[in-house]
């Protein structure tokens, strides 16, 4: 029988090498271009007709744009609206890579530390980058809350330090964790359908409520995700 | 006799969400923080165990960075180990009490609303 992580296993599909430095184009790198794809015709597709009253279809899209426009409200405030188009970025793509691993035979690239990691390093420099534009050198004094006595100083600097370094890493595992946790659990479940004959329907059934789980999980980690984004921003421009 | 009643009504739909986008952007300004506590439970259950970990990670990783770059053995990984737990318990505090103030300081007049839910 199949070995439940081998759903996890990266297999390269055109073989590239770089100056010794592996770029292949992978199974991983392929199901990024169909997300792509399928956020790009799901966006143009929807507002083909860009109709008064709108269809079903433009109003998924519609719908999608205001989720994440009132979260920047909310959060942030009508600065936010200068990073729309990076968030709703952020949210369309870990949301249809996430959607998109729930398809059978389909690969998660959610699930690999690497993609999430790199997604949120991203998001970490840039808004340190961003607060640095924004506050220049007064940046610091986002390590030091107002009202601190003064000997507390050198103990609360290097824990504020830890918690903003700690953001980046929070970001990705907890994104990672949870589609790696669940994509293996819905696999091991469907391992003992086979293994249990005429039973079996029990753990199907299992199955069929944990598909339903993951897809929650699905949304749940790509909202996550995003508000987090939204508030490293916010953090970055107002400070404390 | 309907089309000829249309161009008025898009008219008024026009001023009508002219309105209601200013009344939206008056209200926004100034309570940039309004949404934090209402990202439901299960959400923020899911976040507060990584965010404890995280910071207890950074802080080990930076404790045996520099132990190992200074030689000082086993002194600084375990500063370093109590500075991250910390700052671990400092995120999930965070988390319960709305992001960006720190452990003891509220902003005036935050207490009676956290109070109530």
């Amino acid at each position: 029988m199949a070995s439940p992580l081998e759903q996890f296993e990266i297999h390269p599909i055109i073989p590239l090498q770089v100056g010794g430095v592996d770029i292949s184009f992978t199974n991983s790198s392929l199901y990024m271009v169909i997300t792509l794809v399928l956020i790009a015709g799901f966006m143009m597709l929807g507002m083909r007709h860009r109709a008064l009253v709108p269809n079903r279809f433009q109003c998924a899209v519609e719908l999608s744009y205001e989720f994440i426009a009132n979260l920047l409200r909310d959060t942030i405030g009508n600065e936010g609206r200068k990073y729309f188009p990076f968030v709703f970025t952020v949210f369309m793509f870990v949301l249809f890579g996430n959607l998109l691993g729930m398809t059978p035979y389909s690969f998660t690239f959610t699930s690999h530390i690497v993609v999430t990691f790199g997604l949120a390093i991203v998001i970490f420099i840039g808004v340190t980058i961003l607060g640095f534009a924004k506050h220049g050198i007064h940046f610091f004094s986002f390590f030091l809350p107002p009202g601190t006595p003064l000997p507390m100083w050198p103990l609360l600097i290097p824990i504020e330090v830890i918690s903003y370094l700690s953001r980046p890493i929070s970001l990705s595992v907890r994104l990672f964790a949870n589609m790696l946790a669940g994509h293996t659990l819905l696999k091991v479940i469907a391992g003992f359908i086979a293994m249990l004959g005429v039973f079996g329907i029990v753990p199907f059934a299992f199955v069929v409520v944990l598909t339903g789980l993951e897809i929650l999980i699905a949304f749940l980690q790509a909202y996550v995700f995003t508000i987090l984004t939204c508030l490293y921003i916010n953090d970055a421009l107002h400070l404390h | 006799m309907a089309e000829g009643e249309k161009p008025t009504s898009l008219k008024d739909l026009d001023e009508r969400l002219r309105a209601a986008r200013n009344s939206r952007t008056g209200t926004a300004k100034g309570d940039s923080g309004k949404g934090r506590g209402e990202q439901g439970g299960l959400g923020t259950a899911l976040r507060v165990g990584v965010d404890l970990v995280a910071a207890l990670g950074v802080g080990v990783g930076i404790g045996l960075l520099l132990d190992y770059w200074l030689g000082t053995k086993p002194w600084l990984l375990i500063v370093f180990f109590l500075l991250g737990a910390a700052a671990g318990f400092l995120n999930v505090f965070r988390v319960a009490s709305g992001y960006g103030l720190a452990a003891g300081y509220k902003k005036p007049g935050d207490e009676d609303v956290k109070d109530k839910d």
